[in-house]
């Protein structure tokens, strides 16, 4: 799912100087799940904005709903006929989402209450971590199903750096080396042969050096 | 209510903590409880949500606290732990609100008879006069 967390209290009020009408816009899918932008952290962030207001004098008037997702357009075709009764629309959701709204409403002040931060995984209440980076050709058929493109601070292709030390990424002792986790897991699976493979340069036009990217499904679209 | 020398406080408290120090709620006066605290009982502390506790803050409320039991004897095993953790939420918004992070307090009570409940209120009715009333007063 993709992961967010709310930017800093201070960053958004700061956004939303001198707005005195405001939707606050949360998201039913990932940002949910990650507890950043839900229908319960809408609720949360209306209060925080509504005391912050109050304690400056400058009341705000604040609207809150949650759409099944901001990334798909019937969900967001809800606000039609109601977005332009907002000074502006504060998206709890992912980049995504807030840039769909601006898409789709081009005359209402959009601004984002998240920070988009990776493509991840749960690994318990609470926490979350990184596992892919959305580069378009994935590789993992060849290193174990681990990622070397999100999971090593370098993108390295062909092994680990001298930076590999018991196991853990010179950047952080608490940060795997995932090519160690590629060596171990292959090793267990009996296929280390796959190592001796040379990966050429890669090609990274399908990632966002080819710019954004689209899909078009022909035998879907109606 | 905003005389800084009854200052309005809303306690959450949990049911057990709560019973179980005072024996009963129609008592407390007697007792000594602050009449400036509100009392709302829990089924348990780790029911209080962030939503309720900002709620009371911008309802009026000069200061408020969550009153639980201590964290080994939680009759929901982790319930005033939970409580603790969003009481610390609402502390880190205040602050930076730049709102004084005191104004909300987790206690963790032991669940036996003693005034251990009303002291509580009591430490709370005196800092939240030492703080004034809320800042969300009068604007």
């Amino acid at each position: 799912m993709i992961v967010g967390q709310r930017k800093p209290i201070q960053e958004i009020i700061g956004m939303l100087k001198g707005i005195k009408k405001i939707l606050i816009l949360g998201c039913s899918g990932c940002v949910s799940v990650c507890s950043a932008g839900g229908e319960k952290e809408v609720e949360i962030l209306a209060l925080i904005l509504r005391i912050d207001r109050k304690k400056k004098g400058e009341p705000v008037e604040t609207m809150e709903k949650t759409l099944a997702r901001q990334c798909d357009t019937e969900y967001l075709e809800e606000l039609k006929g109601e977005a332009g009764n907002y000074d502006a629309i504060l998206s709890m959701a992912c980049g995504v989402g807030v840039n769909y709204l601006a898409d789709m409403y081009p005359t209402t002040l959009v601004f984002p209450a998240l920070n988009t931060s990776f493509m991840g995984v749960s690994e318990e209440q609470g926490v979350w971590s990184e596992r892919c980076a959305g580069c378009g050709d994935c590789v993992l058929d060849r290193t174990g199903g681990l990622c070397p493109i999100a999971r090593c601070s370098k993108r390295l292709f062909n092994g680990p750096c001298g930076g590999s030390q018991n196991g853990k990424c010179e950047i952080d002792p608490n940060v795997a080396c995932v090519w160690q986790l590629i060596y171990d897991r292959l090793k267990g699976l009996n296929q280390l042969e796959k190592l001796k493979e040379i990966f050429p340069i890669k090609d990274w036009s399908s990632s966002l050096h080819g710019g954004p990217r689209k899909i078009v499904r022909e035998d879907l679209k109606l | 209510m905003n005389d800084v020398n009854q200052p309005d406080i809303v306690a959450f408290c949990c049911h057990y903590t709560a019973y179980a120090c005072s024996q009963d709620l129609q008592n407390l006066p007697q007792l000594g409880f602050p009449e400036n605290v509100r009392l709302e009982i829990l089924p348990c502390s780790g029911r209080i949500s962030i939503t309720r506790l900002l709620k009371a803050f911008e309802q009026g409320a000069d200061g408020i606290y969550v009153a639980g039991c201590k964290d080994d004897t939680c009759h929901n095993v982790r319930g005033s732990q939970i409580a603790k953790k969003r009481v610390d939420y609402v502390k880190d918004v205040f602050d930076q609100l730049n709102i004084e992070p005191e104004r909300i307090e987790m206690y963790m009570i032991s669940r036996e008879p003693n005034r251990g409940f009303i002291e509580v209120a009591e430490e709370m009715t005196m800092r939240i006069k030492k703080l004034g009333s809320s800042p969300l007063k009068g604007k």
